[in-house]
């Protein structure tokens, strides 16, 4: 394996930590940071994906499927989490819902200078709601996939993972 | 256009088994329910997210039946959630439509264009492949039992009196008789769903 392909997150264990952790249900809009993930996910045969078209939804979606006794996880970009707001704050907060957003994070840069505003507001859109977050940039980053997942279920609140841009280079 | 509440003692005679996600019907079917722990009374965590949130109820509990009364404000404000329904198609789910062309809990302001649209025709252009219409109870006490009988997903948009309220949210008079924690529980109980 090359030093750049140790330095990606890979779809594989991304999906490994899904199966890890029992997800039932991909609630999901596309975007350019987990796009990667579709065929994957699509091929397993224990997911069942379900699309939204405004991430809002995904909120109340996945609060259904969680008091119906089901494990989903909502897989969106950072732009669509910050739509998101009222969702996150009466779906996801109010209802208790002990679920993980898998959070695309348009325009990380590790040295911490970006020019996109989708990135300047994500970590603060998600203090100012209270969520937990953990960066995940590579593979050696996946356990804390499934940090997140015991930390959703143990306080019965949304947590979020936001996934790093290391592997196609987009954010650099 | 005709009473909420009347619609519901009907609705009640075919109610069967079914989960119910009461809505903007919340207030009188607490009165009208023979069986509360069957029913998912939530207020309004967030306008616009009921239909999502029966959609995933209906799909994590396939052998249940689903019934959502839903309002025309919340439906507007999240179009997108029916094509996401259709393409589920959750046999189990029955999303009935209370439309009273207003605003009802601010003050009665119109919804836009409240008088010309066409709810039904809208879920059958997103692709349910069952949608109805009334604007008269006679009409749906005749066709519920069936429509209950279909397989979802399934539309029903109804025309129903508003029932106006101005009054500041804090002085209203609360017709929750359980919280939406404890309606959760009792469900989950219900249905042996292990939190």
């Amino acid at each position: 394996m090359t030093q750049s392909q140790q330095a990606q997150l890979s779809p594989e264990t991304v999906l490994a930590e899904m199966k890890k952790n029992g997800v039932t249900h991909v609630v999901w809009l596309p975007d350019s940071e987990t796009n990667w993930l579709y065929l994957l996910m699509q091929a397993e045969p224990s997911l069942r994906l379900i699309p939204v078209s405004r991430e809002g939804q995904a909120f109340s979606t996945a609060a259904g499927l969680s008091v119906g006794g089901k494990t989903p996880i909502i897989l969106i970009q950072n732009t669509g989490l910050m739509e998101s707001g009222d969702s996150l704050r009466g779906w996801g907060l109010g209802m208790n819902t002990p679920v993980v957003l898998m959070v695309g994070y348009r325009g990380w840069t590790r040295h911490g200078v970006t020019q996109d505003t989708a990135a300047t507001y994500t970590e603060r859109f998600l203090n100012a709601f209270g969520i937990t977050y953990y960066l995940v940039e590579n593979n050696a980053d996946a356990p804390r996939i499934s940090v997140a997942f015991e930390e959703a279920k143990r306080t019965k609140r949304p947590v979020a993972v936001l996934v790093g841009d290391e592997y196609h280079g987009f954010n650099r | 256009m005709f009473q909420t509440a009347d619609m519901l003692k009907i609705f009640q005679q075919y109610r069967g088994d079914a989960i119910v996600v009461p809505g903007r019907g919340g207030r009188h079917w607490v009165n009208i329910s023979a069986k509360p722990e069957r029913d998912v009374p939530l207020g309004d965590p967030a306008m616009g997210g009921h239909a999502s949130f029966a959609l995933g109820l209906a799909l994590a509990q396939p052998d249940e039946r689903i019934v959502l009364f839903d309002s025309e404000g919340d439906v507007l404000m999240n179009l997108g959630a029916l094509p996401t329904i259709a393409e589920q198609e959750p046999k189990n789910f029955y999303h009935l439509l209370l439309d009273n062309e207003c605003y009802a809990t601010t003050g009665g302001q119109p919804v836009p264009n409240a008088k010309n649209i066409a709810y039904d025709i809208i879920a059958r252009g997103a692709g349910y492949p069952h949608t109805f219409a009334f604007d008269n109870l006679e009409d749906f006490s005749n066709n519920i039992e069936v429509i209950l009988n279909l397989p979802g997903p399934v539309f029903v948009a109804m025309k129903v009196v508003p029932e106006i309220e101005n009054d500041p949210i804090g002085r209203r008079r609360r017709w929750q008789t359980r919280s939406r924690e404890q309606a959760i529980k009792d469900l989950q109980e219900e249905l042996g769903i292990t939190a």
